[in-house]
């Protein structure tokens, strides 16, 4: 038996596999493509103190190798959350991570107070995507010194449940944003968010999203995944999880190469809904190909030039 | 339950065109993917293995008609994803995943009107072929290319039917005209419509104005299909984003808030 478990600070995987949030719903989405148990964890979608609608229509286009969205995390609130998802999921089976979204730091704190106290939440992961319209407009994403400020009031709310920081990969160098985090209390990192990007239609003029600009997702962005990872793990000590573009349980491969301890499956789901399923087969046997017995005998052994 | 399978191709059958490669209108056959159940106006995601990398959204179509055998599908070549499938060849295989969504409601005994845009004919061939009482069917088509091109003839073979051609914009007009005559004459029995935005949005215009109950099935653009995304919601005419894909795509025409109104 190839083992693929993978130990993080405050929690253990089975496997190395998570679905991305916003690209697998709630999870029971996906119940009659595949067993949930079997993967690694699910990270749900996006979730704000109130319920939102989020952008006009339309807000997704496909692109080649890969897709826009600004869906502008439409979802029902975390109570709706609490009271009508989390019961019917398999939390004693399999890992499920919160996904946290707020404009303002007490925002984000009240969030971690309410998601924390929940058993079935394995984890928080913190999306820092949100515009900062005090402060000019940039994404809090963008700006170290708010990254900081959101993770530590997370963290000063999250009780027992380990905190990871989603990073985006807008920004000049996301060495300082993964520091900021880890100064900030992180347990972890995840990368990358989406790239920003548009979609235009020569025929009417017009975008092809109704809000102009959107997140670029699927393997187009997997070389920019793969060069924040790389940047990241030299930033930081603390573990990271890899996503962006990952389809293949190879291309999961390479992110623990590159030094990830695990991945996310985002735009996957939607070539084929059985995509994170599959890639939890597939993947002991892709190990196996490569010649190792576990992923620590994988992880972070880039061979670099001049090495 | 849905089911996401490998299939194999049984045909690609050009309609209105001679035997050509990648035709424009084509009906495809496909092996029953093997679900125990499905209803007309639910639809499929469809993948072909040449998307490969390139296209990362499998493409949704209405069930035309599923039996034992083969579950056929009939498809409009609009760009590059259908160009795909229309170069799909017998003995090909695709990935297909449903049956998904929501179906038109059947009530033997009420007078039916189908309303049909273009394409938008494909899910009332299933449903006229199941409908245990083909008599209190009417089927109005609407159509921009020859009717031959869809499966029109098939299903006037088997339920009243009329249709009505726009070659060219000044040609709307009567289009809308026979969409108002014929659902006033509805206002006690049950609307069907299936087609292009403007088309549904007439529709629901008049229905609601004779107080015709009435279902809907819309087209918007899909990445999962599944309900995950939150790509293809349309608003309900109270504020909260209906998916199409799961709540949909057949909508009571009164829940939903088709071009802006209420
Ligand atoms: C529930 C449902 C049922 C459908 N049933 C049928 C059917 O039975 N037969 C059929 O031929 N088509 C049907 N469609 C439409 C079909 O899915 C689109 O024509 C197809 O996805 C276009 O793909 P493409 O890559 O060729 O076009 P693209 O290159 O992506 O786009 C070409 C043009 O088609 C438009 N378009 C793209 N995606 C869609 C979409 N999902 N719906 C409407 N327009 C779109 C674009 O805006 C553009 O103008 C259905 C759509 C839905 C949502
Ligand atoms: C439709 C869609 C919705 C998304 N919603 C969220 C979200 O609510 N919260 C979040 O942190 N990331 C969200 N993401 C970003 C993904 O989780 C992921 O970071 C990104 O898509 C890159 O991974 P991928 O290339 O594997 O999809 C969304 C992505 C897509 C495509
Ligand atoms: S297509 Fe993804 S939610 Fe409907």
């Amino acid at each position: 038996m190839m083992d693929t478990t993978v130990r993080l600070p405050g929690l253990t995987l089975k496997n190395p596999v998570l679905t991305a949030s916003g690209t697998f719903g709630f999870g029971l989405e996906f119940e009659d493509f595949g067993d949930l148990r079997t993967l690694g964890g699910i990270v749900v979608k996006g979730m704000s103190l109130k319920p939102r609608q989020g952008n006009p229509m339309p807000r997704v286009a496909e692109t080649a190798c890969g897709m826009l969205n600004a869906i502008g995390i439409q979802n029902p609130g975390v109570e709706s959350f609490i009271k009508n998802k989390l019961p019917h999921l398999p939390w004693e089976d399999t890992a499920i991570i919160a996904n946290l979204y707020a404009c303002t730091a007490e925002e984000f704190g009240e969030l971690a107070d309410i998601l924390s106290a929940e058993e079935g939440v394995a984890a928080l992961e913190v999306n820092v995507s949100c515009p900062n319209v005090k402060e000019g407009g940039a994404a809090f994403g963008q700006d170290p010194v708010q990254i900081g400020r959101v993770t530590e009031a997370v963290k000063a709310k999250a009780r027992n449940k380990p905190v990871m920081v989603k990073l985006s990969p807008n920004v000049a160098d996301i060495g300082v944003c993964a520091r900021a985090a880890e100064a900030g209390g992180a347990d972890m990192l995840s990368l990358i968010n989406t790239v920003t990007g548009m979609a235009v239609d020569l025929v009417t003029r017009k975008p092809l999203l109704a809000n102009v600009i959107g997140g670029l997702s699927g393997p187009a962005i997997k070389p920019v995944a793969l060069r924040c990872v790389h940047q990241a793990v030299r930033a930081v000590k603390i573990p990271i999880i890899g996503l962006g573009g990952i389809v293949t349980a190879r291309d999961a491969l390479e992110f623990i190469l590159v030094g990830a301890h695990a991945i996310q499956v985002g735009t996957a789901n939607f070539l084929r809904p059985d995509a994170a399923f599959r890639l939890v087969q597939q993947l002991p046997k892709d190990m196996e190909i490569i010649g190792i017995g576990s992923l620590d005998e994988l992880r972070g052994t880039l061979v670099l030039p001049g090495a | 339950m849905k089911l996401c399978k490998k299939v194999k191709v049984v045909d690609v059958r050009p309609f209105g065109q001679p035997m050509t490669a990648g035709p424009e209108f084509f009906e495809l056959r496909l092996e029953n993917p093997g679900w125990d159940e499905w209803k007309p106006g639910q639809f499929v995601m469809l993948r072909p293995t040449s998307f490969g990398l390139e296209h990362v959204w499998a493409r949704p179509f209405s069930i035309a008609m599923c039996d034992k055998q083969e579950l056929t599908l009939f498809i409009q070549r609009v760009g590059r994803g259908t160009a795909h499938i229309a170069a799909l060849e017998p003995g090909d295989h695709v990935l297909v995943w449903g049956p998904l969504g929501t179906s038109f409601v059947q009530e033997p005994d009420t007078h039916t009107l189908l309303l049909a845009g273009g394409v938008g004919i494909a899910p009332f061939k299933g449903y006229a072929i199941l409908h245990p009482k083909r008599d209190n069917l009417r089927l109005v088509f609407a159509h921009r290319a020859s009717a031959r091109c869809y499966p029109y003839e098939q299903l006037a073979d088997a339920v009243k039917a009329e249709r009505v051609q726009e070659e060219k914009p000044e040609h709307l007009a009567r289009v809308i005209t026979l969409l108002h005559e014929r659902i006033s004459q509805y206002a006690d029995g049950l609307v069907l419509a299936c087609g292009p935005a403007p088309f549904l949005t007439t529709v629901r215009k008049y229905a609601l104005e004779y107080g015709a109950r009435c279902q809907l099935s819309l087209e918007n653009r899909m990445a999962c299909g599944v309900g995950a995304c939150l790509g293809c919601v349309t608003p309900g005419v109270d504020g909260e984003n209906r998916r199409v894909c799961v709540e949909g795509p057949v909508f009571w025409a009164q829940d939903i808030a088709l071009g802006g109104g209420k």
